[in-house]
């Protein structure tokens, strides 16, 4: 569709709690049809920006539009377009899982087939369940399974796989993947790395309430481009030369006994000045690896290595 | 891979809000249902109310007016209504509060009036169960509906309903969730017994047995036992019941929590 609106935009959002602002200016852009996450540490102020954009938590500044309409109204006809997986929770206790689905279908127009969708989301042996004897990753999967039974155009996942197991995480995975590609725009909050890089066409990493860095897996992953390249050979080799002969700004070390490791922007040619240095040493570099920089190293760089409450 | 477990198109978007009525509809079942397979609950609310109606018709030591199974009658009903727009409405509120339900609806398509709608329907629900249930059991045990005027009656567990229910949302919705159980439980059993509800206010020292006839329990009681024995309940009785359903309603649509 030409000219239709983004399914998210924020800008300038700033949320309060007691006078601490949880989310403090934080910009987001989320296209019709695509996956966003949200990633960061626990407190970074990830619930709370999904729950103002679910229209269930008011802001004290900012600019939010969900699907083109403000929100913080909550009118009824934004919340038919949109489907909430909370953080924990959302069932009655005594509710039974198949009740449960039922009863949100029954508030969409043209739902999911229920039955279908218990089934799909490996719930069907317990369909019958209550809620409150359900195991967490249970519950999980009937809160992902209300989320998306009313067939929405925007879906807000927070936390979707944390107590989930492998097979749950493919399960979900597989799920968000489906939703894009049937033109479903998916907002996931996780504190997983892998689970940003594998589903996200964007990533926004937040911390204490502000984007702290933002972009596309590769983006994020090559951004700062200090790559590393480490090899093995015999101990103790004279570097001097092997640094005249690299590109300027690449350095070369030995940070324990017969391990190597050169810093810089790594490309090929740099590769084969290793090689060919190691070759006219007469060693062999062994065990050679270009190391692209994880998620996890850019999260952390970025929001810190301390644990946090 | 995605393609093996979910076809194409699975998802495509078709959102839209569900007709009203079927929401509602869905969501009374649902919490009536919900009500009537607690265990708990079912003792509270019909369980110890048919025990009290045969116990009182039958056991003639607990002295009663003539018929005794009219003023028994009178008497559970009071206690059922109390027991199910009161207590039992004020701890599944504040559990669901806990799981975080409303919230859950609240991310719907559904209204939020109809979400209050739907929970007072399934509270209604109930109330309609119990009063049929123990009608029958009474109707059993020799009550003779014609010697009182069940409009009256009716008109009075509407009251009832509609004032403990506003007690009860106003208290269920703002204490946590034990607490919510602790005080919901104490006060049940203390209006049973000092309430009105089953010793009854002429029966009770002094100034208690004014005291009563200002709490719902007692109004309600007092009320019932007015109008199933034949005659036409106080005006008195009704207006009280009126006034707490009003003001604890205005209240709790101020202070009640989704949360």
């Amino acid at each position: 569709m030409s000219g239709s609106p983004a399914a998210l935009s924020v800008r300038g959002l700033v949320v309060r709690y007691q006078g601490r602002a949880a989310v403090d200016g934080l910009d987001l852009d989320l296209a019709p049809g695509s996956v966003l996450a949200l990633l960061g540490p626990n407190g970074a102020g990830k619930t709370t920006t999904v729950e103002v954009c679910e229209g269930l938590r008011s802001r004290d500044s900012g600019e939010v539009r969900v699907l083109g309409a403000d929100p913080a109204g909550a009118p009824d006809t934004l919340r038919a377009r949109i489907g909430v997986m909370p953080q924990g929770g959302g069932a009655y206790p005594g509710v039974r899982v198949r009740e449960m689905v039922g009863l949100v279908a029954a508030c969409a127009a043209d739902p999911l087939d229920p039955d279908w969708l218990v089934d799909t989301l490996g719930l069907a042996g317990c369909a019958r369940t209550p809620y409150k004897r359900l195991s967490v990753g249970q519950q999980q999967r009937l809160a992902l399974a209300c989320a998306v039974v009313g067939r929405p155009e925007l879906v807000f996942l927070d936390e979707p796989t944390a107590s989930l197991d492998p097979q749950g995480r493919r399960l979900v995975w597989d799920l968000v993947r489906a939703l894009r590609a049937d033109g479903v725009a998916v907002l996931l909050t996780t504190h997983l790395m892998q689970e940003a890089e594998t589903l996200a066409d964007h990533i926004v990493i937040v911390d204490h309430g502000r984007v702290v860095a933002e972009g596309s897996p590769e983006d994020l992953t090559a951004a700062g481009a200090d790559r590393e390249l480490r090899f093995r050979a015999a101990a103790g080799m004279d570097l001097k030369l092997l640094t005249a002969a690299l590109p300027e700004g690449c350095t070369v070390s030995e940070p324990s006994s017969g391990s190597y490791l050169v810093e810089g922007a790594i490309d090929p040619q740099v590769l084969s000045t290793v090689t060919s240095w190691c070759a006219r040493q007469g060693v062999l570099a062994d065990d050679l690896r270009v190391a692209r920089r994880s998620l996890e190293d850019v999260f952390l760089e970025l929001t810190g290595r301390e644990l946090r409450s | 891979m995605s393609a093996a477990r979910f076809e194409a198109g699975t998802f495509t978007p078709a959102p839209g809000r569900g007709p009203l009525g079927r929401m509602l509809a869905t969501q009374v079942a649902l919490e009536t249902k919900l009500a009537l397979r607690q265990g708990e609950q079912v003792l509270l609310t019909l369980i110890i109310p048919l025990a009290l109606l045969v116990g009182l018709s039958l056991l003639e030591f607990v002295p009663l007016p003539e018929p005794r199974v009219d003023a028994a009658l009178a008497t559970v009903l009071a206690l059922a209504v109390m027991s199910t727009a009161f207590t039992s409405q004020a701890i599944s509120l504040g559990f669901d509060r806990r799981y975080g339900v409303l919230r859950r609806l609240a991310a719907t398509a559904v209204p939020r009036s109809m979400i209050v709608l739907g929970r007072l329907g399934g509270m209604a629900a109930v109330v309609l169960v119990q009063v049929v249930v123990l009608g029958a059991v009474a109707l059993a045990l020799g009550w003779r509906p014609g010697l009182g005027s069940p409009g009256w009656a009716l008109l009075l567990v509407v009251l009832g309903t509609a004032a403990f229910g506003a007690v009860g949302v106003l208290l269920g919705g703002s204490l946590r969730a034990e607490l919510v159980l602790a005080v919901a439980n104490i006060v049940w059993f203390v209006l049973l017994f000092a309430g009105g509800v089953l010793v009854p206010a002429s029966a009770l020292p002094g100034p208690l047995a004014v005291v009563v006839q200002l709490l719902p329990s007692g109004a309600l009681a007092e009320g019932l036992r007015t109008a199933l024995l034949g005659g036409t309940p106080a005006l008195g009785h009704i207006v009280v019941l009126i006034v707490w359903a009003v003001v604890a309603g205005g209240i709790a649509t101020r202070t009640v929590r989704w949360t």
